[in-house]
């Protein structure tokens, strides 16, 4: 368990900015990833009183509050009703209620964690970063960078119409996935997500039209095939590379049956 | 050190404390040991307490976080707890009895969000309360019977 000398909940985002510069601080979200890492913290900054714990619903977006709780995601009538119930079936077997209640999506995203079915899901919707400095950054390119002093203040998802699909195998519910995957047709682009390869989320678009002409048993077959195909995978407890491309290869199936309308 | 005020089941509380103490040591050090430790990695829900309601792990908390909240723990909750927990050990669904605050205190949150949860429900809202004597099977049994029950009437019962 890391050692906290000070603790401070920040007035501001400027203040928690500010603060954020030392490298000894750090931004707690729900602290459930930080808690269990070794060392001092100089000073924890928590954003639990900047009113960034909500989700709010636009004519044309979802904006998540870094401090949104999993549960709320999970919960949300709204963001199931667009994405047809692929955020709550992405969240609700990470650990537990009380552990949904206390993680936040802001320091799921910010942890970029290879396991993550939170940005495995987020990455197949048409989502942004907003960064106190940096600005709104598509998350696509936020997940490649290096994690540095800012501050995500919140997550963007635009409504465009869509159909979504969510799929992850774990070997026991509540056990961290042996990979996750989850499929988007927006705008007449079909993306595949493939997560816990081990490694970091991966998007697959369907540049050879696969799914062009509609999704069916033979075309979900054959882009299940193209994904696993371009997906690198790798071995650890929870899997070996060939099970894992395996898992790509049916779970991206299954989600375009899926998002195709199918019962899966 | 610094101060924090809460609410301890149902009592104004005013405490100095070490910047990383941890909810369920200032809990602990206020009498409620209902509240214990487990896996201490946010893993079996043994610590289980409710901060405004809702269901959350003590010991991943820091307890300054959980100034200005209202939390409460089976000390504070064994009237509402009395109703089902016979149900539970008519099933001898406990043996060594340890999971047993942490399940009790994420049932009582079930109750009171989905008052009459199927078995999927049941399953769902419990799945992060470990334990490893039983399987499950006879908590799930106890909590139908209770339902059950309560949907006869409620007569009471219980061991
Ligand atoms: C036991 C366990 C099991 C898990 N299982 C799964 C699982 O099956 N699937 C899954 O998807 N995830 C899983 N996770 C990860 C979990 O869902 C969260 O993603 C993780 O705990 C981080 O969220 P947090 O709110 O706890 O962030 P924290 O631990 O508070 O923060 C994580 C990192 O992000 C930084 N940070 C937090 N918020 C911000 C912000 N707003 N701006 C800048 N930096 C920030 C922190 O300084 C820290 O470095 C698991 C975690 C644990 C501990
Ligand atoms: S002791 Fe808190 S979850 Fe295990």
């Amino acid at each position: 368990m890391i050692q906290i000398q000070k603790y401070v909940q920040a007035e501001s985002l400027e203040q928690a900015y500010q603060l954020n510069q030392k490298r000894s601080a750090r931004i707690l979200g729900g602290m459930l990833w930080l808690r269990l890492s070794r060392g001092s913290v100089g000073t924890a900054i928590d954003l639990c009183r900047l009113g960034l714990d909500t989700i709010e619903e636009t004519q044309d977006a979802f904006i998540l509050g870094a401090m949104a709780t999993l549960r709320q995601l999970e919960r949300h009538p709204g963001l199931n009703a667009y994405t047809h119930g692929a955020a709550a079936r992405a969240v609700q077997d990470i650990v537990g209620v009380q552990f949904r209640n206390m993680a936040t999506v802001g320091g799921s995203v910010w942890g970029r964690f290879g396991f993550s079915d939170v940005l495995t899901f987020l990455l197949s919707l048409d989502t942004a970063v907003e960064l106190y400095h940096g600005g709104r950054v598509p998350l696509e390119e936020f997940a490649r960078r290096k994690p540095d002093a800012d501050i995500l203040t919140r997550i963007h998802i635009r409504k465009t119409p869509g159909r979504f699909a969510y799929q992850a195998l774990r070997v026991q519910r509540t056990d961290l996935p042996a990979l996750t995957c989850a499929l988007s047709q927006i705008e007449g682009e079909t993306r595949a997500v493939i997560g816990a390869r081990p490694g970091r989320a991966l998007v697959i678009r369907d540049a050879p039209g696969i799914l062009r002409d509609g999704i069916t048993e033979e075309s979900a077959r054959a882009f299940g095939a193209y994904v696993a195909r371009q997906t690198p995978t790798g071995s650890n407890l929870r899997g070996s590379a060939a099970y894992r491309s395996h898992l790509a290869e049916i779970l991206t199936r299954r989600c375009a049956l899926e998002a195709g309308g199918q019962n899966v | 050190m610094m101060e924090i005020q809460l609410t301890l089941n149902g009592k104004p509380l005013t405490a100095q404390i070490e910047p990383d103490l941890l909810l369920l040591d200032f809990l602990r050090s206020h009498g409620c040991f209902s509240v214990k430790r487990g896996c201490d990695t946010s893993n079996c829900g043994l610590c289980t307490v409710l901060m405004d309601g809702k269901p959350i792990l003590s010991c991943s908390l820091l307890a300054a976080r959980a100034a200005g909240h209202a939390i409460q723990t089976l000390e504070g909750l064994q009237e509402e707890a009395a109703d089902f927990v016979g149900f539970i050990a008519d099933q001898g669904a406990d043996q060594c009895g340890f999971c047993n605050p942490g399940f009790v205190m994420n049932t009582l949150a079930l109750l009171r969000e989905i008052p009459e949860p199927t078995d999927d429900q049941i399953r769902g809202f419990l799945a992060g309360n470990l334990c490893r004597c039983s399987g499950y099977e006879g908590q799930l049994r106890g909590i139908r019977n209770y339902l059950e029950s309560r949907r006869k009437g409620g007569e009471n019962h219980g061991a």
